[in-house]
């Protein structure tokens, strides 16, 4: 079973159309790279499936459990919107720290406020604390930020700043991590240590679907690349089929004015 | 120095009103400012535009007149007259300076990016708790500076109780005028100076203590 099924996703603004039937499954411990120009739909797509937008149309089924139903009129519940949600996490292009709290606050506040909601959060609140906070160390360590984990966001660099939100982002364990152009905002000399970072989490498995405009990037890290352009996925496949052999006349197009 | 003695123990007695009247509104009007924000940034029109309204007659009406509407329109409109001058004055100063925090605190609010909030909901917090735990913080640290201000000119405005007759400092002062005395009214200004003196260290220190972060 497919652990992600987008179905016929459809968005507008206004009279503008960005999303016009959109439709892509992945698998399990899959990295699926979301190419495209500006303009195409893919941060709106993003948006849609971490349900910062709702889609005006289509489905998502995350292990063949429906979790979006753009047809089903009904309110979720508070609970229901949390469980939803907790399926996935994102990685912003401009981070999104909160200022106030240091790295490893960043990371546990999330967790921290879940625990509440736990039966026996009262009776063991140290002990459950204390395993949030060994996790999130292991997580900042995981990005190699350990040693910076009382830092404020103000006082590290945007590429640290970014492993931070991705340790945040994985502290929920999502089963599917989503990246909005995550080494956009970032000089080019401080993308590297970010795109290392996907790609050790990559090497591990984890279920990623990553829109970047790194193509070298996207070609050694995906197992899956999907091209997008006005608001629909032109071609897919596997990167050396898109990048290197695309079908597509718009797909060709794009990826001459990337590599010129 | 009999008359000195006098003179300071009546304007400390004054002045003790206008502490009275900048505490009691400070503690009233900083909640119900929050609250008018929300009602003035609500998604539901009607709730919106009352909020709007009233925040536009506050404003655009002076302080004076609000104070002698409090005290003199329940009695003449419904027959309940106020008894308590200075119950008069409360309500008067807390809804005035309630409409004017919730503009600074709408302000402050607004000026958080809306990333902050997306960042908060996509880690699973209800939208209380990106409120509270996420945005909160970030907007006190934003409208400090500017509640400062404000909170420096309503400690001048508790004088303004004196034209319904409730004895603060400058009443109790002007007593002395009328005796032939004017340095006593004169010197009210150095108990406002000192007020404003110590709230002005008191909120560079809180300044300063939420700097610690930058953003």
């Amino acid at each position: 079973m497919s652990i992600l099924e987008v179905k016929n996703i459809h968005k507008s603004f206004g009279k503008t159309k960005v999303l016009q039937g959109v439709d892509f499954t992945m698998e399990q411990g899959e990295v699926l790279v979301i190419l495209g120009s500006s303009g195409s739909g893919k941060t709106t797509l993003l948006r849609c499936l971490n349900f910062l937008e709702t889609a005006d149309k289509g489905k998502i089924l995350v292990d063949g459990h429906l979790i979006f139903d753009a047809d089903n009129k009904q309110k979720p519940t508070r609970a229901e919107i949390r469980e939803r949600q907790l399926n996935f996490g994102l990685v912003f292009q401009s981070f999104n720290l909160f200022p106030q709290y240091s790295a490893l606050e960043n990371v546990t506040l999330a967790p921290k406020l879940l625990a509440k909601e736990r039966a026996d959060f009262k009776k063991n609140k140290a002990a459950i604390y204390d395993e949030i906070e060994k996790s999130a160390i292991a997580l900042l360590d995981d990005v190699g930020l350990k040693d910076k984990m009382n830092n404020y966001p103000c006082e590290l660099s945007g590429g640290q700043q970014q492993r931070v939100s991705i340790a945040r982002a994985m502290a929920q364990d999502p089963k599917i991590l989503f990246f909005d152009e995550p080494t956009s905002a970032l000089d080019p000399e401080l993308t590297g240590e970010v795109l290392k970072i996907i790609r050790s989490l990559a090497a591990e498995h984890k279920t990623m679907v990553i829109v970047t405009h790194e193509i070298e990037f996207a070609r050694n890290v995906a197992d899956k690349i999907v091209f997008m352009s006005e608001g629909v996925i032109v071609e897919q496949g596997a990167p050396e089929e898109v990048i290197d052999h695309p079908k597509q006349e718009r797909t060709r197009a794009f990826l001459n004015k990337l590599s010129k | 120095m009999g008359r000195f003695n006098e003179v300071v123990l009546s304007l400390c007695d004054g002045f003790k009103v206008n502490c009275i009247i900048f505490v009691l509104t400070l503690a009233m009007a900083v909640p119900l400012g929050l609250i008018v924000t929300f009602g003035s940034m609500s998604n539901f029109k009607p709730l919106k535009w009352l909020s709007k309204t009233f925040v536009w007659i506050i404003r655009g009406t002076p302080l004076m007149l609000q104070l002698c509407v409090v005290l003199y329109a329940p009695g003449l409109l419904f027959d309940i007259p106020i008894r308590s001058r200075m119950t008069a004055v409360l309500i008067a100063f807390v809804i005035n300076y309630a409409a004017y925090f919730s503009e600074i605190y709408r302000g402050g609010i607004e000026s958080i990016s809306r990333g902050q909030y997306e960042a908060g909901q996509v880690l699973g917090l209800t939208k209380t708790q990106v409120f509270f735990k996420v945005v909160l913080f970030q907007v006190i640290k934003r409208v400090i500076p500017a509640m400062g201000n404000e909170i420096i000119t309503l400690v001048k405005d508790t004088s303004l109780a004196r034209i319904v007759a409730v004895s603060e400092i400058i009443m109790c002062a002007e007593r002395f005028t009328k005796q032939g005395l004017i340095w006593p009214l004169f010197s009210t200004g150095l108990f406002f100076l000192a007020f404003c003196g110590i709230l002005t260290l008191l909120f560079g220190y809180i300044e300063k203590k939420l700097d610690y972060y930058k953003g």
